[in-house]
């Protein structure tokens, strides 16, 4: 459906341009969840953001690598195509409901108006569509709401209100960047609940872009931690959980605070993540794994091939 | 023992119009209804409940930084409700604040000697410069920060530098409990836990009292040792962690667990 082929990304930081992300592949497949997950700074929201080619006016630079839509490059799509692939064939929901939506007009104009931007319809047959999409992500009396402001809805329903603006020309692919971290929790759960029915019914390809493994649990079919701008790890969902084999994997996992016993110390990760620029030359975590030797510093590590992926000289038993 | 901090019956409406001659009058929106709570040394109670429940009111009213309308706050047994600012600034050594957001906390133009260095020049403006500063340094060693980055601004530190520095900022002048509100949960996994240890090592040795405001089950199942359950301005439930986490009797505390998301994925409902 949509593969990411070893794509890297640079940043510009005070003027000089830093390589963010390094060779990220993947492949995202009809009624498939993949999680990306991470740490903040790691480079899991650039690329999720690459499969829009957003940012590409924002400062972020494509080294190298491709990202292919039903086989085709979108990197050489005319800005015509490229407006009809976003939204049209892969949408995005965004963390945060609050600034997605323009405060200034009603549910009703922004809906139709997208709606209006990727399918030959008249006002009333978009406004029509917009109450099924209402209906659809289970927004209750969606005739009155079509009405409303988004100031004058809860930060639950406008993130379903968001859900159904990206679901609103039939796209096939859905990248939803943290959607539940600015939410209650109560209503994390609901709409994680609506992500994955409707990720179900219409059999989309879903990259989940999220720090949380509570999310992961719940959503995942397939799992790729990333780290200082690389994959790490990459596996089915049980089989990461089960045997984490990447240190760092393990180490996130274990620092948890409901796996451990009420009061007793957390297990920590020491020291800090290199930012952007500041990569050790050999494995990016060396400096803070406690499996580190030479070797791991000497060179670059490759991700290793499979069904289960990791990105280690010495991986942790049972993987 | 007297409790470091204590609340009775506190009670707080927003938004109320009296109208002209009492005509348009609304009667407002009580954001908080009526809450008591003690907290004691060395122990952790965590007030839980979602966005809009009065939560953070409730820790606000404790700090004195919103007047109730009704009720006592009390530190260390004295009863401050009514206290003048004047009154108030020598107790507030008592119970410092620690706050979700340690960037916003901090003055961006100050360095982090002089802003940790603060509570000292108003509750002991007896030492000297050489005095403050040894005492900064010691503090922001004991939260994990090497004192030689005491020159430096906000800015140039991490979420998790910046929240070491809010907790030395609030420990430097010795308080008996601390007000977390939402202390870690804008931190990445691996930096929380690093938080959590501290601010346990920190209760351990001073015998502090944590009044700890969230909305994350598995912060607070991990480091309370009574849960407060508050939904809209009420406490609908309270006990013992293990107890409410085993055991939830009210209808909202149910559906507060059952909205924690699962630790594997094979606990998954469908």
């Amino acid at each position: 459906m949509l593969k990411v082929q070893n794509i890297s990304l640079s940043v510009q930081v005070d003027g000089a341009w830093v390589q963010a992300v390094r060779d990220v592949s993947f492949t995202l497949q009809q009624g498939r969840v993949l999680a990306l997950v991470g740490e903040s700074g790691c480079g899991k929201s650039l690329t999720a953001q690459a499969l829009l080619r957003l940012g590409e006016h924002q400062g972020v630079r494509r080294d190298h690598g491709d990202v292919l839509l039903r086989g085709e490059s979108i990197f050489a799509f005319d800005r015509e195509r490229l407006r009809r692939m976003r939204g049209g064939q892969v949408a995005m929901v965004f963390q945060e409901p609050m600034t997605a939506l323009n405060p200034v007009f009603t549910i009703e104009s922004q809906m139709v108006d997208v709606i209006r931007n990727h399918l030959p319809l008249g006002k009333r047959e978009a406004r029509a569509r917009a109450l099924k999409l209402l209906a659809d992500v289970e927004l209750d009396e969606p005739e009155q709401l079509l009405g409303r402001y988004p100031g004058e809805l809860s930060g639950g329903m406008r993130q379903r209100v968001l859900i159904a603006m990206a679901l609103s020309a039939d796209a096939e692919v859905l990248v939803a960047d943290e959607p539940t971290t600015a939410l209650d929790v109560s209503v994390q759960k609901k709409i994680l609940a609506l992500l994955r029915s409707l990720q179900r019914s219409r059999n989309l390809a879903l990259l989940l872009v999220t720090h949380d493994f509570g999310v992961v649990a719940e959503m995942a079919d397939e799992v790729a931690v990333m780290y200082a701008g690389e994959i790490v790890e990459q596996a089915e969902v049980h089989a990461l959980f089960d045997h984490p084999a990447h240190p760092y994997t393990q180490a996130l996992m274990a620092c948890r605070p409901d796996r451990a016993a009420r009061g007793e110390a957390l297990p920590m990760i020491g020291g800090q993540v290199p930012s952007p620029g500041s990569w050790p030359k050999g494995c990016h975590f060396a400096d803070r794994c406690p499996r580190a030797d030479a070797a791991c510093r000497a060179q670059a590590v490759a991700l290793s091939e499979g069904e289960h992926r990791v990105r280690c000289i010495h991986p942790l038993e049972g993987s | 023992m007297t409790a470091v901090i204590e609340a009775r019956e506190l009670r707080k409406v927003f938004g109320r119009r009296s109208g002209w001659l009492g005509m348009g009058a609304e009667p407002g929106k009580e954001a908080v209804a009526g809450v008591s709570l003690a907290v004691h040394a060395g122990e952790t109670v965590a007030i839980v409940g979602e966005s809009g429940c009065g939560k953070s009111t409730t820790a606000r009213m404790i700090m004195r930084l919103l007047t109730p309308d009704s009720g006592r706050v009390l530190w260390q047994g004295e009863d401050v409700t009514d206290h003048s600012a004047r009154a108030l600034r020598p107790l507030r050594r008592l119970v410092q604040m620690v706050f979700q957001d340690p960037f916003a906390s901090l003055n961006p133009r100050m360095t982090i000697e002089n802003s940790v260095a603060e509570g000292l020049r108003v509750h002991q403006p007896e030492l000297n410069r050489e005095q403050r500063r040894a005492r900064t340094a010691e503090m922001l060693t004991q939260c994990g920060l090497d004192p030689a980055v005491m020159g430096r601004y906000p800015h140039q530190f991490s979420g998790g530098q910046r929240q070491r520095i809010g907790i030395a900022r609030a420990l430097i002048v010795q308080p008996k409990a601390l007000v977390l509100d939402e202390p870690v949960s804008a931190l990445d996994v691996s930096v929380q836990a690093q938080i959590l240890n501290l601010l346990c090592d920190l209760q351990r040795q001073y015998q502090l009292g944590y009044l700890l405001i969230s909305h994350d089950l598995s912060v607070v199942s991990h480091i309370a040792d009574r849960i407060l359950v508050m939904y809209q301005g009420k406490i609908v439930e309270q006990g013992e962690t293990a107890e409410i986490f085993a055991d939830p009797r009210h209808d909202y505390t149910r559906t507060l667990l059952a909205a924690k998301p699962v630790l594997h994925p094979d606990d998954r409902e469908a």
